[in-house]
């Protein structure tokens, strides 16, 4: 019995971080289907994540030591000031990286699997020459922003805790800063965007069948930039999460960020792209990753071979989407195909 | 107001003339970047660009041997790209191929050296093509997104490859399975390492082979795709699949064949990463050069020859990062930033290679455009 407990302990705990993982890859996610409905693949999601998480560094950094005299003044609303800058810059410059890769495939009408390809070199890089610099300064830390992006409701948290006893129900649901419930917001609004609404349905529109949608005098330049460009900010947000939550608002110069934009493309196909599918997908991957710590050295070696598991589930999603030809399943028709109207 | 119309075709020289134009302008832009960043001396920050391929001769085959091998990688992708076949799976196909070829080198290292050295390539093509086959099979079979598939395939390969790192590991918590044969004291010393077998000793000219070897497979490569049948069945299920159907080419034979070849050759270049410079594997063994060589492969119209043009670019700029990032104090990541911006300038070329672009005057309440 108390094996059993321990064990609920553990499970507990590792479906924590497997939130806080995947809630990560969701931003990602998110982002890269509402460019992938308007028919851009954009495989740059893991430069544009390192865009982000750089950009909302900077942003808190330059925030807090430009007005951290006003902190005091300023009381509970300094550190929401912090936040709100923070996702602003994540945001702003991922976009700006989107609209680099819009203006590339959409205007010059490069291609779309080379171009993303090069603005993940290219992120990848300017992301870590400047976290690299900034961490020759000196160990900087934005740790105004950070705590206010992890703060929780203790009481709650505590309450819920006490009645659950091992299982910590209230440290698993409520634990989290804002950011994991945003997500979730996020995509509950992204479905009813998608399915909900008649810009959605145009936008699906121009991923399907983008000659179809130009003849319904949809402006394809008009959508194709926007849903690039604000996925982008939004894949952006999830290095803004990564950062800030996940390793306390500093930089460590190293290639997860990357690993987790390829998780995040990953997730997409696993979704078929599903914005609702995409949640539980999301918390599934992150247990799949941390899987290893519920069952320690099964063998040696078992965590990198439990960490091929999303990857391996996302190919047997492939195949079956594949395989069964389900309309509803499938890839947008025109996806990484440039368009230009005078061919046809 | 501006008129986009497609050109029915380009002259050579004008499109060579394009590229060399992108090319200077993104170098001026990254002379610009740098000495922003930095302030120094432009004629100073030209030197140390130029210095860090052509500086001593060590940096010289440093450049020869990247060069080399980001060339048999693109080289390999030419097949799949020729048959309009999204391979992003080089990443994997090389590290497999590395797998292959440090399996032999780890635990067979008492054959003679030469034909070890031959089965080491051998397995490396075998993993290699393996790792190609499948997403060529489950495309010919049921039509599954190519693109996806093979990217997907790269991490499971990292993946394990990572496995292998744990349990080979060289010094226990390390995750790294160190030199392999690279002890002095040991029997299998310097086995299955290509230099061995042509003039024994270990120095930069042991890249010499290596460079050989790269061009061997780059004319041979250029040679199947013009010559052969398979060459030619290829380029015909590149231009239609309809098409090629409707001549007797059997297509998913084509898909499975082809994709085996590219990954053979992906897997080849592993071999040559592990037995011919690093003597190990570690899960950055391709270190991205997967993804470049895929930007490269499809800059260079899957032409062989125009793939090296490229990947020496390419490295000339990596090196010349490198280089500044040492000579100025700058992060390491800075050469990433370099190469990304002269990719996104030759890629963002391409546009005036196959659009006229006219400027005119606009009209009094002319027709819409």
């Amino acid at each position: 019995m108390s094996g059993f407990l321990s064990f609920l302990s553990s499970f507990s705990t590792t479906l924590t971080f497997s939130i806080t993982f995947g809630t990560v890859i969701l931003f990602g996610a998110l982002g890269e289907i509402l460019s992938e409905k308007g028919g851009n693949l954009n495989l740059g999601v893991p430069g544009i994540m390192y865009i982000g998480a750089i950009g909302s560094l900077v942003g808190a950094l330059w925030f807090q030591g430009a007005t951290g005299s006003l902190a005091g003044s300023l009381g509970i609303f300094y550190p929401i000031l912090c936040v709100i800058v923070c996702l602003i810059f994540a945001f702003g410059m991922a976009m700006l990286a989107g609209l680099l890769f819009a203006y590339l495939t959409i205007s010059l009408r490069t291609n779309q699997n080379v171009t993303g390809l090069t603005l993940t070199i290219f992120g990848t890089g300017i992301a870590n020459y400047i976290g690299g610099s900034l961490g020759s300064v000196g160990t900087v830390r934005a740790d105004v922003t950070s705590d206010a992006i992890k703060a929780y409701i203790t009481p709650l948290v505590k309450w819920l805790d006490s009645l659950t006893d091992k299982f910590n129900l209230g440290s698993l649901l409520f634990r989290h800063g804002f950011m994991v419930y945003l997500a979730i917001l996020v995509a509950i609004a992204l479905w009813y965007f998608l399915t909900k609404t008649r810009t959605g349905l145009s936008l699906r529109a121009v991923g399907e069948n983008t000659a179809t949608a130009d003849a319904a005098g949809i402006n394809i330049n008009k959508y194709k930039y926007l849903s690039t460009c604000i996925g982008a900010g939004i894949s952006g947000l999830g290095g803004c999460f990564y950062v800030m939550e996940y390793i306390d608002g500093l930089w460590e110069t190293s290639a997860t960020i990357g690993a987790l934009g390829w998780l995040a493309v990953a997730l997409v196909i696993f979704a078929t792209w599903k914005p609702m599918r995409c949640i539980w997908g999301a918390y599934l991957f992150g247990l799949l990753s941390w899987f290893y710590f519920l069952v320690p050295g099964l063998f040696k070696g078992s965590d990198k071979i439990f960490q091929m598991l999303p990857y391996l589930f996302t190919l047997l999603v492939l195949i079956l989407v594949s395989l069964r030809r389900k309309p509803e399943d499938q890839p947008p028709a025109s996806l990484g195909k440039a368009y230009f109207r005078e061919e046809r | 107001m501006i008129r986009i119309t497609k050109r029915d075709g380009i002259s050579s020289l004008l499109s060579v003339a394009i590229r060399v134009l992108a090319v200077i302008a993104a170098l001026i832009l990254c002379l610009v970047i740098t000495f922003l960043f930095t302030g120094r001396d432009p004629l100073r920050v030209i030197t140390e660009m130029v210095g860090g391929s052509f500086g001593t001769t060590k940096r010289m085959w440093e450049f020869l041997q990247r060069t080399m091998i980001l060339s048999c990688i693109a080289v390999g992708l030419a097949p799949a790209f020729k048959m309009h076949f999204w391979n992003i799976g080089a990443e994997g196909q090389m590290l497999m191929g590395g797998l292959g070829a440090l399996i032999l080198m780890k635990f067979c290292w008492t054959i003679p050296s030469l034909p070890l050295l031959i089965l080491m390539a051998l397995l490396a093509i075998v993993f290699g093509a393996i790792w190609g086959m499948i997403p060529g099979f489950f495309k010919a079979k049921w039509n599954a997104n190519e693109t996806l598939f093979t990217l997907m395939m790269n991490y499971i390969a990292i993946q394990i490859v990572l496995y292998f790192c744990t349990i080979w590991e060289g010094t226990v918590g390390t995750v790294k399975i160190g030199i392999v044969n690279g002890k002095a004291e040991e029997a299998a010393y310097h086995k299955g390492w290509i230099g061995e077998l042509f003039t024994g000793n270990f120095n930069d000219k042991d890249y010499m082979w290596l460079v050989l070897i790269v061009l061997v497979v780059v004319v041979a490569m250029w040679a199947y795709l013009r010559y052969t049948k398979q060459g030619y069945e290829i380029s015909v299920v590149g231009d239609s699949v309809n098409t090629a159907k409707y001549a007797g080419i059997r297509v998913n034979k084509v898909y499975v064949r082809s994709m085996a070849i590219s990954g053979g050759v992906c897997g080849f270049a592993g071999f040559l990463a592990v037995s011919a410079v690093s003597r190990t594997l570690t899960e950055s063994t391709a270190d991205g050069r997967g993804f470049t060589a895929i930007i490269i492969a499809w800059l260079a119209h899957t032409n062989p020859y125009l793939m090296v043009i490229f990947a020496a670019l390419y490295t000339f700029m990596e090196l010349a990062g490198k280089q500044m990032a040492s000579a100025f104090q700058l992060n390491d990541y800075y050469s990433k930033i370099l190469t990304g911006i002269v990719l996104f300038f030759v890629l963002g070329c391409e546009f005036f290679t196959n659009y006229k672009v006219r400027f005119s005057k606009k009209h009094k309440g002319g027709a819409a455009k």
